[in-house]
């Protein structure tokens, strides 16, 4: 659905060289990545800023040109063949409206039917899917401007979705949204993935939404793709282990030692440790713990996406992988 | 087919938006149409202060002014709103265009369309009949033909002014006031006879960015008299030529802006 | 876009005139700071300014050419050259269009933020807007008037009086002009917004400010209703006469007096309405 062969994308930049003089410099926004996303698919892409997720959106959704490479959108070449790729993808920009601001939600839609010219029981259909499971009932004939952000929202979703696009594309589709608004466009993108007519590929920074809807997650960095895989892989490529910490009614003996298993911090008078599983099942380290000492309590911690995917950008600006 | 459907929706969208302050609405329409009044006015008082201004007494300089006045509504009606360009590349809002399934320029022209300045029409074509009842025209099927060409060619002509000033913020995002010297400058230009003015000035203006085919050099035609500065009388004609020669300048530099845009984004 | 000064303000207790004094200088310089930020902009308008500057200046010549005498209105070209190209200068100085500030503030409600402040918001805002037109003084001023040296024969005054008294009726025109857009602005206050009104003022302003054409190309009879009645004239025609040197000593320090007296007025009106305004508020609740 999405070919992108050593995409390219330079930046020409003037640098302060001195009081007056200003320097050309060349900068890569995108330098050379090269990705394939099969129909269905979802992809969460993400990056610290400026490590050119936006750019790759861009240069798929025909607004920015590349300046190398190739790229293909449900078979068309984006900039070339812009209107034709327009009707087959849908675009959310969150912080960017295609809602008509002083019109009522309703109206906007209508608009929209005409300027994709969308059989009218297609348009229908959709949109009385959208109402149900976004609830955009109660807000229908409210003016875009008097919206929250999430109802706004929740409304541009249904925009970008009303022509029945085959691949779907969202820029930080969850920023600045409360908990419930949140939750509210994850299900209902969980939902339109599972259906599997559409492609969805999703930059955010919360990586919670990652967790909930994306299998496949590319990081890039710098302009490159430093990681494309599952989450998992990524946990087991870049060492997250999952971690034990046991409240103990006795002090832990000094010495103790499970093979497999690191002891990462001792605390509380030695009441509280914490074990980091490197290769060996909690049960293993529970049952030689409670010869040593009496076990008040347990628990295990899945390892964090936040917390590798920080160690992951640091590794990368570092220049290892 | 389709298209044109699309256009249309567009343009009720924004009907519906301007529409929903009905008071606001009200007041700009009538402001906006005070604003080409007083252009005419200033014309009015500055020849009440002197016989002939430039050689050319207030009626024959009416046939001019009537003809800018008529032809500035027409291109700004049309594609003025092009302006807002640059508070589009500024925010991205572009973007947002450049992802629907139609021509970029139409849409932003149709999602600013100001109707608000659509009394303004009234009051430029109002101008011409004015000036036509003050001067003796001696009407043949040429100068019937120019009457009607010659303010629809001046539109066509500000309508390119428009879209190549507004292009200019592709390269240049705070060019702010620039485009207007050209756009509101060349109306003015334009809403005298070009003797007024002189010198490289004249030259630039006049000749090199063609001004002077807008209204003045039709207005001779209209009025029977030869040109001062010497210009053959078929020049008057040519107005429609000029204009389509503008039109197919900005339409390059319109592409040309855009393919800016796609290699640089905002 | 903060309209006035970033930085906390402190009024001492003990020394409030001293106090006031720095206060009012502070703001001040945040509305020069503010200003001098918008550099391509400031260059992108300056650059229309002379344009149109080129466009009025033929245009009058032409009317005091095919006038009886060589003379538009009581101007020789000369003078009609330096009416135009200082009054290209000045636009910016006094300022008389795009300023939405104060309206602005009280559409999306910031104007309650003014009101906490320890400086009355007239008085704020009018430190703020002198700031702008010294920044206007300095960038937009000065350029129109030398492009102006270089392409026509403009008068260089010939009395000595003719600068101090230029200084002090651009002064005036600014505190004016300042109050003048104060009072549209504050129409927002009753009105939902104050595009109308703002609009009716772009519109108005530009031709009896005498921008367009000097005003004295007006019948007698308007033109002493215009001065007498209106506090316009102030706003640009009496500090541009009195750069050209169009009157009589006497007369131009009697029309200098005349807006400073229209100055004043235009002051304590626009303390009037904001405090009318501000009871509004407390009442209200906006």
């Amino acid at each position: 659905m999405i070919q992108m062969k050593e995409l390219r994308k330079d930046f020409s930049v003037r640098v302060k060289a001195g009081r007056l003089r200003r320097v050309k410099r060349t900068v890569s926004a995108v330098d050379g990545v090269s990705l394939d996303i099969g129909t269905g698919e979802m992809v969460g892409y993400i990056g610290p800023n400026g490590a050119g997720k936006s750019t790759t959106l861009k240069m798929l959704t025909g607004v920015l040109s590349p300046s190398g490479g190739e790229v293909s959108v449900c078979g068309l070449a984006p900039v070339p063949q812009r209107t034709r790729l327009a009707l087959s993808i849908g675009v959310v920009f969150g912080q960017r409206s295609q809602l008509w601001w002083d019109l009522p939600l309703a109206e906007s839609f209508r608009l929209l039917r005409h300027i994709y010219r969308v059989p009218a029981a297609d348009h229908a259909a959709r949109l009385r899917r959208c109402r149900e499971l976004l609830d955009l009932d109660a807000f229908l004939d409210t003016p875009v401007r008097q919206l929250s952000l999430g109802q706004r929202m929740r409304g541009e979703l249904t925009a970008a979705l009303l022509h029945g696009p085959r691949v779907l594309f969202l820029d930080e589709p969850t920023i600045g949204l409360d908990v419930v608004s949140k939750q509210a466009v994850r299900s209902f993108l969980g939902e339109l993935g599972r259906s599997g007519d559409v492609t969805l590929v999703l930059t955010t920074h919360d990586l919670a939404d990652i967790e909930r809807l994306c299998r496949r997650l590319v990081v890039i960095d710098h302009g490159r793709v430093v990681h494309d895989g599952t989450i998992e892989q990524l946990h087991s490529r870049y060492g997250s282990r999952r971690r034990l910490i046991a409240d103990l009614d006795a002090p832990l003996p000094d010495g103790f030692e499970v093979p497999g298993a690191t002891v990462a911090a001792v605390e509380a008078d030695r009441h509280r440790v914490t074990f980091v599983l490197d290769d060996v099942p909690a049960g293993a380290v529970v049952a030689s713990l409670v010869n040593a000492a009496p076990i008040r309590d347990l628990s295990l911690v899945e390892p964090d996406i936040e917390d590798v995917v920080a160690r992951l950008y640091t590794a990368s600006v570092s220049g290892a992988p | 087919m389709g298209d044109l459907r699309a256009y249309a929706a567009l343009l009720g969208g924004q009907f519906r938006s301007v529409t929903s302050y009905r008071a606001s609405f009200v007041v700009e329409l009538f402001s906006s149409a005070g604003a080409t009044a007083l252009d005419v006015v200033t014309v009015v008082v500055l020849f009440g202060a002197a016989v002939e201004v430039g050689g050319f007494t207030l009626a024959e300089a009416l046939m001019m002014t009537g003809i800018a006045a008529s032809g500035f509504v027409l291109g700004d009606l049309a594609v003025g709103s092009v302006e807002r360009i640059k508070l589009y590349v500024r925010t991205g809002m572009l973007d947002a265009v450049l992802v629907r399934p139609l021509g970029v320029l139409p849409q932003l022209v149709l999602m600013d369309f100001p109707l608000r300045k659509a009394l303004r029409l009234v009051f430029g074509t109002s101008v011409i009949g004015v000036a036509i009842a003050l001067n003796d025209v001696d009407w043949t099927p040429a100068r019937v033909l120019l009457m009607v060409v010659a303010p629809i060619a001046a539109g066509v002509y500000f309508g390119a002014i428009f879209v190549i000033s507004a292009t200019l913020s592709f390269w240049w995002v705070e060019s702010g006031e620039i485009g207007n010297g050209f756009t509101y400058g060349g109306r003015d230009f334009t809403s005298y006879p070009i003797t007024v003015y002189s010198g490289w000035f004249r030259g630039l203006f006049a000749y090199g960015l063609g001004f002077g085919f807008v209204a003045y050099q039709p207005g001779l035609a209209l009025l029977g008299r030869p040109d001062p500065l010497g210009l053959p009388g078929w020049a008057g004609y040519s107005s429609p030529l000029v204009a389509l020669l503008a039109a197919g300048i900005a339409a390059v530099v319109w592409r040309v802006g855009v393919r800016h845009y796609r290699s640089t984004g905002s | 876009m903060d309209g006035i000064g970033a930085s906390v303000l402190v009024v001492s207790p003990n020394r409030p005139s001293r106090a006031s004094v720095t206060t009012f200088r502070a703001l001040v310089w945040s509305g020069f700071r503010r200003y001098a930020t918008y550099r391509q902009a400031t260059v992108a308008g300056m650059f229309t300014n002379i344009v149109f500057g080129f466009l009025r200046c033929y245009v009058l010549l032409a009317v005091a050419g095919g006038a009886a005498g060589g003379m538009a209105a009581g101007y020789d070209p000369t003078q009609l050259a330096t009416y135009v190209w200082v009054g290209q200068g000045l636009l910016n100085v006094v300022g008389i269009w795009g300023w939405t500030d104060l309206s602005d503030r009280i559409r999306t409600g910031d104007i309650a933020a003014d009101l906490l402040r320890p400086v009355p918001p007239v008085t704020a805002y009018l430190a703020a807007d002198l700031g702008r037109a010294t920044h206007g003084m300095l960038a937009r001023f000065i350029p129109p008037v030398i492009v102006g040296l270089i392409f026509f024969p403009l008068a260089v005054p010939a009395r000595w009086q003719t600068v101090p008294l230029f200084a002090l009726s651009v002064i005036l025109a600014v505190i004016g002009s300042f109050a003048c857009r104060f009072l549209v602005n504050a129409t927002a206050y009753w009105l939902q917004d104050a595009r109308g009104p703002i609009m009716l003022w772009t519109l108005g302003s530009g031709v009896l400010t005498g921008l367009y054409f000097p005003l004295r190309l007006f019948p007698d009879w308007a033109v002493a209703v215009l001065w007498l009645g209106t506090p316009l004239p102030g706003l640009l025609q009496t500090p541009l006469d009195v750069a050209a040197e169009r009157d009589s000593p006497a007369l131009q320090a009697g029309l200098v007096a005349l807006q400073a007296v229209w100055a004043v007025i235009m002051l304590a009106l626009a303390r009037l309405v904001q405090h009318r305004a501000e009871r509004k508020l407390v009442l209200q609740g906006g």
